[in-house]
């Protein structure tokens, strides 16, 4: 028996789970706002303090 | 780290008052170091840094203490039109109630909190980077992450270590007045509607995806043959993610189609749907049939991967479309955080507190007749009448301009307006919905509702392409019959697929999308796909225009000086402490003379609307009207009065200047029109436009500037008041579309009311938001530049339409030719979509190359 009749649906699985994965983020609200992130980039920090002085 | 005091009182009467964040002008010294517009004559001190106002000096000083200084470098490297920072003056004392507290604060983990503020001036990237440093500037906040388009920074914090108040205070004193941000139930099922929309999007490409790469092994199949166990079961695999497909992300269409038919009407759901589904449930038979009969040869046949492409593609369209419906809801939202929620009453003789008793109470519990305390730094929770206390008000949320006003026992007060002084009480006149800010909600609101009926340009379609493909589909049948009933399905199945109006369901979002992405760049914010479509076509069209600010220039300015020139150095150093349009006017008119004599003057006193008095030099000067000159025994001499009237009848203003007890000169102004408004107009009308002016001014002086501009006295409308702007628009409605351009709060109800309002940012908070298209860039220019984009964006749009219609006719003929093949629709399908792509990316709509952002 070919390998593909295995393969085939073990990628199936696999691409199953991403599906699972993107799901779980886009419900909670990972993907909701994707403007911001492209302005965030355009400033490297030098120091990242929070709280700090 | 710094400590901020709350906001005090206003500084003395000698020192400037500019308060204004509106108050650039241009004709002057120096440049504000916050945000690099003109500082105005009377501001300017020879030490560096200045500032054109007081909100751009505490942002300065802020930004500066905190070393947070990168953000000029960022402001300098982005693309947004630099704008005077909003400061509010408000104490947000209210931030601190503990019912505010509950109401929009949420525990999150390790004894922290978490609150959502919509943020007033947010433009640009530098913004963000400044606003998300607020932990840096204030100890007890943990983190801060500002969403641009929606303009709601989350901010986490300790509540034992900082208050909720001095949040607000910070952020204000930055540049980014804060406001709660309720979070209603309809924004949620809005954003749970976006999420599912993006999952069902998502789920698509995946399985298109992997579909066309079984397909690829199938096709490479049928050139160098394949195994029939290996094509049965790549056919299978590539079955079940079709009908996956279908069934989760595709479903949209057939409950679309099945909707429609209910209703007896077609949309282009309908034809798409039908398409999809007959074509996926046709290739699930010819896939059992294949196994029982196990003769297979390659992908004859069958089209799985063209439909799930179908869908994903269909998909994208849908969800640009409602990304861009989004912003206009989402600007709505702040409207309804404008007014206070929590509201000091003083109690009545009623109740179980005694009498005077001031408590805080919910401002939806509040009833006409009540009496509100409103402290200085609180906003007015109601429209009502001051009952005790005088005072100062901000009623920049209303008009847009940020000079104090005086009030006292007696006058009105609105909802939403900042007092600055002292603590006055109000007897509320209306509440909630009665309210001025009320009532422009609800307008607001209703005209948003209507719109989002508008139908979209590819439904009308519908009916019409869904008639042709099952004509077209009943020829194949007939023509292919002879060859047997399976092969003549088969052909029809694959006539419906490939003909599927994909390049239609992408093309109007595609190419809105770009454009609006494009004028953005531009500084010109179109919330919603329709206001462009309106805008392209005049077909008998009004553009009404306000006159203030948009054909002038939105200042009054110095025309002439008759009298006594050596009179002007002490009118100017006069001047120069008061912040009156006129003192302004008057200052930069005679320019540079004003801050030599500034040192001599003492004594000034200000009487508001009248004129203005003190010693310079030990002569005592008055500047002022007519009767504030006379009741300080002052005549006007016949050359002076003659004068003065002739330029009243020309429309300008006159201000008398008395020195030393006789009037030696009069100063007439007026508000310069823009010098391309001429033009503009004249090239809006040679675009199909009717040109009405509607102004809050006087006949005269309306009329004046109609003349000027090229529009005659019957389309200008003068001494309006914001309800006969609205009805004018309902007017004017009747005869076609109606497009306002305006920018002060009593313009918006009219901009709302109008099929596309136009708001220049810079104006009230509740013009921009209840406006489909704001700019950045002053005057009428970029009007015409937004009608051409619109018009350019139409032709697009068309010109998207006919290419995947064009692509429709060859998928069609290849059809019932009999030629096509599953390979051959899965090349023309992507290749249709991308010619559409390529049809918006190369639209001729805003493009960048001819000016720059920065107005």
């Amino acid at each position: 028996m070919s390998v593909l009749f295995i393969m085939l649906p073990a990628a199936l699985v696999i691409v199953a789970l991403a599906v699972v994965a993107f799901v779980l983020a886009a419900r909670t609200g990972q993907y909701d706002d994707l403007d911001t992130p492209s302005h965030r980039m355009l400033a490297e920090d030098d120091s990242d303090a929070t709280g700090a002085q | 780290m710094i400590s901020l005091a709350p906001l005090t009182a206003p500084r003395d009467a000698a020192a400037p008052l500019l308060k204004s964040a509106v108050d650039a002008w241009p004709e002057d010294s120096g440049t504000c170091a916050h945000c690099g517009l003109a500082v105005p004559v009377a501001r300017s001190t020879n030490d560096s840094p200045q500032f054109c106002c007081s909100g751009c000096e505490t942002a300065y000083t802020v930004i500066h203490a905190c070393g947070l200084d990168r953000f000029y470098q960022l402001l300098a490297s982005g693309e947004a039109t630099p704008t005077p920072a909003k400061a509010s003056r408000r104490a947000y004392a209210e931030f601190d109630d503990p019912t505010f507290r509950s109401l929009y604060s949420r525990p999150v983990p390790n004894g922290l909190e978490s609150i959502q503020l919509i943020l007033e001036g947010v433009h640009c990237s530098a913004c963000v980077w400044l606003v998300e440093k607020l932990p840096r500037v204030l100890t007890g906040v943990v983190e801060a992450r500002l969403d641009i388009r929606r303009g709601i920074v989350e901010v986490v914090y300790a509540p034992s270590e900082v208050s909720l108040s001095r949040v607000g205070r910070t952020l204000d004193s930055l540049g980014y007045p804060a406001h709660p941000a309720r979070s209603t139930s309809a924004r949620d099922a809005r954003r749970s509607a976006d999420r599912v929309m993006m999952i069902r999007m998502a789920v698509a490409g995946a399985c298109a995806g992997n579909i066309m790469l079984l397909f690829i092994a199938l096709y490479a199949g049928m050139f160098q043959g394949m195994d029939a166990g290996h094509a049965l079961l790549l056919r299978w695999a590539a079955a079940i993610l079709n009908t996956i497909c279908l069934a989760w992300p595709g479903a949209v269409f057939a409950r679309g189609a099945i909707a429609a038919l209910r209703t007896r009407t077609i949309q282009l759901d309908v034809p798409i749907a039908m398409g999809l589904y007959l074509g996926g449930a046709w290739g699930v038979w010819k896939t059992i049939a294949a196994t029982w009969t196990s003769s297979v040869s390659g992908a004859s046949d069958i089209y799985f991967d063209s439909i799930s492409a179908l869908v994903f593609f269909l998909l994208i369209g849908r969800f640009l479309q409602q990304r861009q419906q989004r912003s206009a809801a989402d600007a709505l939202e702040m409207l309804f955080s404008l007014t206070p929620g929590v509201a000091r009453r003083v109690s009545a003789t009623k109740g179980d507190a005694s009498p005077g008793d001031v408590q805080d109470v919910p401002t939806e519990a509040l009833v006409v007749g009540d009496v509100v305390e409103v402290r200085a730094g609180d906003s007015a929770p109601a429209d009502g009448e001051v009952v005790s206390g005088n005072s100062s008000v901000d009623l920049s949320l209303l008009t847009g301009e940020s000079r104090p006003v005086s009030i006292g026992p007696g006058a009105s007060v609105a909802a939403g307006c900042v007092n600055l002084e002292s603590t006055i009480r109000i007897r509320v006149h209306a509440t909630g919905e009665a309210t001025r800010i009320g009532k422009l909600l609800r307008v607001v609101e209703e005209a948003a509702q209507r719109r989002a009926a508008i139908v979209r340009i590819a439904d009308k379609w519908g009916a019409w392409l869904l008639w042709a493909l099952l004509a077209l589909a009943a020829i194949t049948l007939i023509i292919w019959w002879h060859a047997g009933p399976a092969r003549a399905i088969d052909h029809a199945v694959a006539l419906l697929i490939a003909t599927c109006p994909c390049g239609l369901g992408l093309a109007t979002p595609l190419a809105m999308t770009v454009s609006i992405g494009r004028a953005a760049r531009r500084g010109i914010l179109v919330k919603g796909g329709d206001a462009l479509q309106s805008l392209a076509t005049p077909r008998a069209g009004t553009v009404v225009l306000d006159k203030t600010g948009t054909i002038t220039q939105g200042r009054l300015s110095l025309v002439e000086w008759i009298g006594d020139a050596d009179a002007q150095p002490l009118a100017a150093a006069l001047e120069a402490h008061s912040s009156h349009p006129t003192a302004r006017a008057i200052c930069n008119g005679l320019g540079a003379e004003s801050t030599r004599l500034s040192r001599s003057v003492c004594d000034v006193s200000q009487v508001m609307g009248a004129g203005i008095q003190g010693a310079v030099s030990d002569r005592r000067v008055m500047i002022g009207t007519e009767r504030f000159l006379s009741d300080r025994g002052i005549t006007l001499p016949e050359p002076i009065a003659q004068a003065a009237a002739i330029a009243r009848a020309r429309g300008h203003s006159t201000t008398y200047v008395g020195v030393d007890g006789r009037c030696v000169a009069v100063a007439t102004m007026g508000d310069p029109i823009r010098p391309d408004a001429r033009s503009a107009i004249a090239r809006i009308r040679e675009r199909g436009w009717r040109v009405v002016i509607l102004s809050g001014d006087h006949p005269e002086i309306v009329t004046a500037v109609g003349e000027s501009v090229g529009v005659e006295p019957s389309m200008c409308y003068a001494s309006a008041t914001p309800e006969f702007k609205r009805e004018v628009v309902e007017e004017l409605l009747k005869r076609g579309l109606v497009v306002m351009v305006g920018d002060g709060v009593n313009d918006a109800a009219a901009l709302a009311t109008a099929t596309v309002g136009i708001a220049v940012r810079g104006g009230a908070e509740a013009s921009l938001a209840a406006a489909d298209i704001s700019m950045t860039a002053e005057g009428l220019a970029p009007l015409v530049e937004l009608f051409d984009g619109a018009r350019r964006t139409l032709r697009t749009i068309h010109w998207t339409i006919a290419t995947s219609l064009a692509y429709n006719v060859l998928a069609a003929s290849l059809s019932m030719a009999g030629l096509i093949s599953p390979l051959l629709a899965a090349i023309i399908m992507p290749a249709s979509s991308l010619t559409v792509v390529g049809v918006c990316l190369s639209s001729w709509a805003f493009q960048t190359s001819q000016r720059g952002v920065r107005a």
